[in-house]
């Protein structure tokens, strides 16, 4: 069991140009990383039609993709995040939820 | 796009391709892969897809100026590098003079979760990335499919397939996916020849025997021929070699140029001149008969006239080839150490049929040998069935036909049974020698005779093989009542022949000298007739003078008693005295 939870969410959202799915994904993540992190997260959004060359760091292949880079291990989640409990099941915030609750 | 191109290049209807470079694999694709449109090659694990692609990708970036994308879903860089080394090129250099860019995508299902919509439009931002970057006319896509593990939503992946092979064309990319093998006779295991029509390829390694052959065959090609027929390769340390393939047409431009065979009483029974050249000769017999020894003979005319030579042999190794025929006075290591001829022995079991028959054209292709010598072809047989060495042999004597490679094939017979003729290529032989065993006074001896020999005059006589310390000779054979007569039954006749002779050239003799000898009585009685007449003449020859005096003197006598007489003259009387005297 994890003892300490990060103080910080380090999150990624990968998009390309602002395409419907992009900004749906964007919404939902914010509405969930407010609703469950609130205050413990950061969200950085890369456009990969203006930095193509990012998408090989983080291994980015689908759009839009959420990675999450901290906590470790490196999570990826990609679609619109229009399923909100598989995201958390993905972030592994379920967890952290009742701590914070 | 498309209407504008045809409607003002309707003549250039034709495909446009583009070479892969790779040895065999251009001459069936009638020039190359399509290009600017994606091919299809499929084939199960180890078939050697991945360095196809790979080798298509290398020789466009090196040969023809066009660098090339390798999109890899399953081996990394370094992986990569390894593999590609193994065929001979340098992938570290390539990537660093920027002709190569091998972008790694690196997908770990455990690590991915999918909710919601999606698209591969990140994928198709790194192609495009990748491409800008080194101005790349090419791309490789090795495997695809790796994608079908990782998405759940089938519908979304297909559609986004689709798309991804429209913006290549877009792209105006010289593509090539490759795609796992399916089950039960499916091209791929997730239907990828569905969107790429334009060329697809299946690659196959298969076991035969417990000897694996590898073989490539092109199930479609739109909008172009090509050759239909499954064709070996083989991946050596020189990347990929696929057997250039049988030509459709008997077309091959003929030689009229003849050569010996190394053995002068042989060429005799061929008109006096040998076989022609680039011709395939067989040379068929039972056991120790002296096949190798033939062979042997006309490796060492061939590189006597200059003749580069390769020597496949299957059953001895270039040292106790040199040997033996060194014991017959055949010495074939000069030749070697001239660099004429050339020795490749291999175990018949070490390759596949195809294998062979691929690994014999390449090392044609890269020695160019004007004859070779296959010693025996029989052996082939152990390793497959009849039908498929002669569709091998076929194959090869086209290619050294359409080469002018002449050729000379042993066959180890079992009997001299004419139905079990060699491997039953006799149709594909030009000049067919027999080798054979006879039995006779208990000996045994060999007995040669030429079977066929297209487009000459051939002798039908059997004539005695005998090996000797210096080297194969012919010897014409007897008929006695029993047949062919050899070894000593051949000496016996010929001593007796020989006495025969004698007696008959000593009778001719005595005729000849009893002949002269008339011949000379007859002329001295000539000569001494001639004589006896000669005598004659003088004699009359000197009455008819005095006769003729005399005459001369009564005319003078009467002219000058007619005339007044002064008695001067006494003389004249004296003359008519002794002229009456003679008369």
């Amino acid at each position: 069991m994890r003892t300490s939870a990060p103080e910080t969410w380090e999150l990624r959202l990968y998009v390309a140009g602002t395409t419907p799915k992009s900004i749906l994904a964007l919404k939902n993540l914010t509405l969930l990383c407010e609703t469950h992190l609130k205050g413990k997260y950061r969200i950085q959004v890369i456009d990969l039609m203006e930095n193509p060359k990012l998408a090989a760091g983080d291994q980015i292949f689908a759009i839009p993709t959420l990675v999450r880079k901290l906590p470790e291990p490196i999570k990826k989640i990609i679609g619109d995040l229009s399923d909100t409990e598989r995201v958390l099941v993905g972030l592994d915030v379920k967890r952290v939820a009742p701590e914070a609750a | 796009m498309a209407s504008k191109s045809t409607s003002d290049t309707s003549k250039q209807k034709h495909l446009v391709k583009s070479p892969s470079g790779i040895k065999g694999l251009d001459e069936i694709t009638y020039g190359g892969f399509p290009r600017g449109r994606t091919a299809l090659v499929c084939g199960g694990p180890g078939s050697g897809k991945t360095l196809l692609a790979m080798e298509f990708l290398i020789r466009g970036a090196v040969q023809y100026g066009e660098p090339g994308v390798f999109l890899s879903f399953e081996e990394n860089l370094e992986e990569l590098t390894q593999n590609v080394a193994s065929i001979g090129f340098d992938l570290g250099k390539l990537i660093a003079e920027k002709k190569i860019l091998v972008e790694y995508v690196y997908i770990e299902r455990s690590e991915i979760e999918e909710t919601g919509e999606y698209d591969l439009e990140a994928l198709f931002i790194r192609i495009g990335y990748a491409v800008s970057q080194i101005g790349a006319k090419r791309i490789v896509l090795d495997t695809l499919e790796a994608l079908f593990c990782t998405f759940q939503d089938d519908a979304i992946l297909r559609a986004e397939i689709r798309r991804l092979f429209r913006k290549l064309k877009e792209m105006q990319l010289t593509a090539i996916v490759t795609a796992e093998q399916g089950s039960e006779g499916k091209l791929t295991r997730h239907g990828l020849e569905e969107y790429i029509s334009d060329c697809v390829i299946e690659l196959d390694n298969r076991l035969i025997q417990q000897i694996s052959t590898r073989r490539l065959r092109i199930v479609k090609y739109r909008g172009t021929e090509h050759g239909a027929n499954e064709y070996p390769f083989l991946i050596d340390h020189d990347g990929f070699f696929l057997m250039p393939s049988t030509s459709m047409e008997l077309k091959h431009e003929v030689s009229e140029d003849r050569v010996s065979s190394g053995i002068q009483k042989l060429d005799l029974m061929l008109e006096g001149k040998g076989a022609y050249r680039g011709s395939t000769t067989l040379v068929s017999g039972t056991a120790g008969t002296g096949k190798t020894s033939v062979a042997a003979s006309f490796v060492d005319a061939a590189c006597r006239r200059g003749d580069k030579v390769l020597f496949f042999s299957f059953e001895e190794s270039p040292s106790e080839i040199l040997r033996n025929m060194c014991s017959i006075g055949v010495d074939l290591e000069q030749w070697m150490k001239a660099g004429l001829l050339t020795f490749s022995a291999t175990r018949p079991s070490f390759f596949g049929l195809e294998k062979h028959l691929a690994y014999t054209l390449k090392l044609l292709s890269e020695f160019k040998p004007d004859a070779i010598v296959i010693d025996p072809i029989s052996d082939l047989t152990s390793i497959g069935p009849q039908y498929e060495v002669r569709m091998m042999l076929e194959r090869l004597i086209d290619y050294l036909k359409s080469n002018r490679i002449s050729a000379l094939l042993t066959s180890l017979i079992k009997s001299d049974d004419p139905g079990d003729r060699s491997v039953s290529i006799s149709s594909l032989i030009d000049t067919w020698i027999m080798l054979r065993e006879v039995e006779s006074n208990g000996e045994r001896n060999r007995a040669l005779h030429v079977l066929k020999s297209r487009g000459m005059a051939n002798s039908n006589q059997v004539r005695e093989l005998i090996i000797t310390n210096h080297g194969v000779d012919l010897i014409d054979v007897y008929l006695g009542p029993e047949g062919v007569m050899t070894g000593l039954a051949r000496l016996q006749q010929e001593s007796h022949d020989v006495s025969e002779n004698e007696l008959i050239q000593a009778e001719i003799r005595a005729i000849q000298v009893e002949m002269a000898a008339k011949r000379r009585a007859f002329e001295t009685a000539i000569s001494e007739r001639r004589a006896i007449l000669e005598t004659d003449e003088v004699k009359m020859n000197l009455t008819i003078q005095q006769i003729r005096q005399r005459e001369r003197f009564r005319k003078v006598n009467r002219e000058h008693l007619s005339e007044p007489q002064t008695h001067e003259k006494p003389a004249p009387i004296s003359d008519i005295r002794k002229g009456a005297q003679g008369k």
